[in-house]
């Protein structure tokens, strides 16, 4: 009789760090065949339609760039707190509180031009009113013990609700036919566009900025390396004369200020005004976007980007095949559900035994 | 009283199985077990005869555990036998085991601390019985065997001592023919060890047998009949333990000879002090961590003071409060060259010239799943220049990595592996090195040498009396009284978070440190303060 048995890795190897996140892939590409198979659709089909459709006109690869600026960059801010095991579960929240904030400035300045400094102040507006949400359960976890999973996720609900109140009440646009928005922002309060027409503007440069940006902090600085040991091992970390509690706080208000900055960019950019639709869940992908990304800024670039696309095919099945928009989410659900598998795999080798009865 | 539950009384060993004179009582036969690549028991052979005292004697790593791991169902050899009285038997469980009459006191204790000594006793019975009667066999059996117990104490208010002797008598409550104690000593005050040969002695003369797993040379000659010796998973010898010298099983167990530690006491008592601690009261922060209670010591300058103790009496805390994990309440608390440092944490400390060596290696001294160089990191990056506006500097980890490999003999595949790939006493020379290449002013270590092979041991030891002698003051804080003895000046003894007055070793005598080790002291102290 043989059995499988996981034994511990002493080390794991490099080609095996980046084979696990492909593997996943492979694994999800698979089931996401058989699941179009059952649904009565030709597999080989709607994969295409999937993941190589968006990929393969220019309107098609803009807006993949346009949905992987604000997942990659909420998901470069998660994975700093995942490193340091901050389980921050609410970039949602904190996405919405950056795009609130954003458009506070926007409405406060709205009617009359006051000049080029508007959007530098929306984002900065943004990343404040981002990180102040994401240093709440942060001060919870660190002050009371709060587990920050359950209330980074309940404030997620509390940002959103009061997103959905302010756009019915105080800030819906008087000239709206009474409809759930505020107005359409002034130009000076919008991101440019990076080509004309189109829909790609300066916030997927930003993204890009701060992938290099974090990805020198993790790998380079003494802070990257506070963060990785507070993760690893805590005792060491306190060894090493490095406070839990001010890290703690610290890669709250990154992740915070990271996915305000992507709501602000969101409303300012692509949306131009805001909608009880506004939240439509980049803050929760972005949690698959920095698991399958192995908590790397530069892999959450690459997984970013995946996951756009499985956006815009997802858009194209809808069209196509009339398949609903939950096909996607089980997608990706299935890819969180591999890429964390998949990891036993670097932790621990399969190995077949044969079961000996001495 | 409850029938089911057996009773410890000689009459039951010859109720159904009978010892049959000239058969061992348990035999294993070219054992073998692999993990991935390593061979942790290559064909081991071992016959423990029915009322003998039998030792496995072999360094950390040796595969004294995963022997007995396999002899109690834990483990699966990959092939070999296993005979109980002569017949083949499979042990696919520590259950299976018991019921045959197996009975093992591990190393580290598995007891729950928020239980008393009965429902801890009770939880681990393999049939079902009250409570109440429970309690009192666990009071008759600790009368019968001299190891008293009140079955109703919570275990966290149980000495180490006192912890041992309920997992002895849970095992005595299974009433086994064969009882396995893996390194029953390493935890005990020297008093405490007599009374353990005491019930030793009388298990014996029951005709039970004892497999008792050390790498105390002078114990098991003391102790045991017959010695099996283990090295790098192999059987290099079985010999009668009365016939060897500690020096000849030395030999065996290590496979050569073992450098000498070289240390002459040379320390005048009038040197300039280097570190005082004075009226260092902490309260613990966990609920079952102990509290200082005003700690008074001086280290002078060139000396290694030994703080002799049983673990759980505030060694933790007193090196968190030295090194500034913990910050004193009052700075002048502690004095570091004539500076209050009592409110600096752990990295000005470094920045003075204080170094640290924490007791467990993974997980507080390094990180298991980083590199060397990040772990050199950990210590360093405070004092040694590492980091340069904000930046690491790679190439100095890595020559720090390089310099301490070559200075302490870590042995180690890679340039720069991972930790946790690194074994037990090469990660504790890289642990050490890293601090003592520094040349401290002060070194404050726990533990130097725990688990760690004989060739490590000699040369950590070594290399601390060799840093005193350039200087520098050593505080080793260790529950290993050989250690201190052969490398301190003067040993002081903690206890129930007091510190007694420090004495020269010379003039000392280990009874009288074991004295104080089982709380002797606090009388004595009242004097001398």
């Amino acid at each position: 009789m043989r059995r499988l048995v996981l034994e511990r890795r002493s080390q794991t190897p490099l080609a095996l760090t980046l084979a696990s996140p492909l593997l996943a892939v492979a694994l999800t590409l698979l089931s996401a065949a058989l699941i179009f198979a059952v649904m009565g659709h030709d597999p080989l089909r709607a994969l295409h339609i999937y993941f190589v459709l968006p990929l393969s006109d220019a309107w098609g690869l803009q807006e993949v760039a346009v949905k992987a600026t604000p997942l990659v960059l909420i998901a470069v801010g998660l994975s700093l707190c995942y490193r340091s095991n901050n389980w921050n579960i609410g970039a949602e929240g904190q996405y919405v509180a950056g795009a609130l904030a954003g458009t506070w400035v926007a409405i406060a300045t709205h009617g009359q031009p006051h000049g080029p400094w508007v959007l530098p102040a929306m984002l900065l507006a943004g990343m404040v009113g981002g990180a102040l949400y994401g240093l709440i359960p942060a001060v919870l976890k660190t002050r009371y013990r709060a587990n920050e999973i359950l209330t980074s996720l309940m404030l997620v609900y509390i940002a959103v609700l009061l997103l959905d109140w302010l756009v019915r009440g105080p800030w819906m646009d008087p000239q709206g036919f009474n409809m759930p928005q505020t107005v359409v922002f002034e130009p000076e309060a919008t991101v440019p566009l990076l080509l004309e027409g189109g829909r790609l503007n300066l916030g997927t440069v930003l993204m890009l900025v701060v992938v290099a940006l974090t990805t020198l902090l993790v790998l380079r600085t003494l802070k990257g390396f506070e963060i990785t040991l507070v993760g690893e091992a805590p005792r060491a970390a306190r060894f090493a004369g490095f406070s839990e509690k001010r890290l703690t706080w610290l890669v709250f208000a990154i992740a915070g200020g990271l996915a305000g900055l992507a709501g602000t960019l969101e409303a300012a950019g692509t949306v131009r005004q805001l909608q009880p639709e506004f939240a439509v869940g980049y803050g929760f992908t972005a949690i698959i976007v920095a698991f399958l990304g192995r908590l790397n800024p530069v892999g959450c670039l690459i997984a970013g980007v995946f996951l756009a696309i499985t956006f815009i095919g997802g858009e194209n099945a809808q069209i196509m095949l009339q398949l609903p928009l939950d096909a996607t989410r089980v997608l990706q659900g299935l890819l969180l559900f591999f890429v964390l598998a998949c990891d036993t795999l670097l932790l621990y080798r399969p190995r077949l035994v044969r079961s000996s009865t001495a | 009283m409850d029938e089911s539950l057996p009773r410890p009384e000689p009459d039951v060993l010859s109720r159904g199985r009978k010892p049959v004179p000239g058969i061992p009582l348990i035999e294993a036969r070219h054992l073998v077990k692999r993990f991935g690549a390593l061979v942790a028991n290559d064909r081991v052979d071992l016959s423990v005869a029915a009322g003998e005292v039998h030792a496995l004697l072999g360094e950390n790593g040796a595969g004294k555990s995963t022997l007995v791991k396999m002899l109690y169902g834990l483990l699966q050899p990959d092939a070999g036998q296993i005979l109980w009285q002569g017949e083949p038997v499979a042990l696919p469980s520590p259950r299976a085991a018991r019921a045959l009459g197996i009975g093992i006191v591990f190393q580290h204790f598995s007891l729950f601390d928020n239980l008393s000594v009965a429902e801890n006793v009770a939880l681990a019975l393999d049939e079902r019985a009250p409570l109440a009667t429970v309690a009192e066999r666990v009071a008759a059996l600790s009368r019968t065997y001299g190891l008293p117990l009140e079955p109703g104490r919570e275990v966290w208010r149980l000495s180490v001592g006192e912890r041992q002797r309920v997992e002895i008598v849970r095992c005595l409550m299974q009433d086994p023919r064969l009882l396995v104690l893996d390194e029953p000593t390493s935890v005990l005050t020297p008093q405490e060890v007599e009374g353990l040969f005491a019930t030793l002695a009388r298990l014996r003369a029951e005709g039970r047998s004892v497999l008792y797993i050390s790498h105390k040379l002078e114990e098991v000659r003391s102790l045991c009949e017959t010695v099996t010796v283990l090295r790098h998973g192999r059987v290099v010898a079985r010999t009668d333990a009365r016939d060897e010298s500690a020096a000849s099983l030395a030999r065996l167990m290590v496979g050569g000879e073992v450098a000498q530690v070289r240390h002459e006491l040379t320390v005048q008592a009038d040197a300039p002090v280097r570190l005082a601690v004075r009226g260092l009261s902490l309260a613990a922060e966990d609920p079952h961590g102990t509290s200082l209670v005003d700690v008074r010591l001086e280290l002078h300058r060139g000396e290694i003071l030994g703080i002799a103790g049983v673990a759980g009496n505030g060694q933790d805390e007193l090196f968190a409060a030295l090194s500034g994990e913990w910050l004193a309440p009052r700075a002048e608390q502690v004095v570091f060259d004539g500076q209050a440092i009592g409110r600096e944490d752990i990295n000005m400390r470094r920045r003075r010239g204080a170094a640290f060596v924490p007791e467990e290696r993974l997980g507080h001294a390094a990180a298991p799943r980083l590199r060397l160089s990040d772990n050199a990191l950990v210590a360093g990056h405070a004092a040694n220049g590492f980091v340069r506006g904000g930046f690491v500097q790679r190439a100095r980890t890595l020559g720090w990595v390089d310099a301490v490999t070559q200075a302490f003999d870590v042995r180690k595949g890679a340039r720069d592996p991972e930790a946790r790939a690194l074994s037990g006493g090469n990660l504790q020379k890289f642990v050490v090195g890293r601090e003592v290449l520094r040349r401290p002013a002060l070194l404050v270590i726990a533990q130097p040498t725990w688990g760690v092979d004989a060739g490590a041991t000699s040369l950590i030891r070594q290399a601390l009396v060799d840093l005193a002698k350039a200087g520098s003051s050593v505080l080793v804080i260790s529950q290993d009284l050989d250690e201190l003895f052969e490398i301190a000046d003067r040993i002081a003894v903690i206890f129930h978070g007091r510190l007694s007055a420090a004495q020269p070793v010379r003039g000392l005598t280990r009874e009288a440190v074991g004295l104080l080790m089982g709380g002797a002291a606090a009388t004595a102290q009242r004097e001398a303060a």
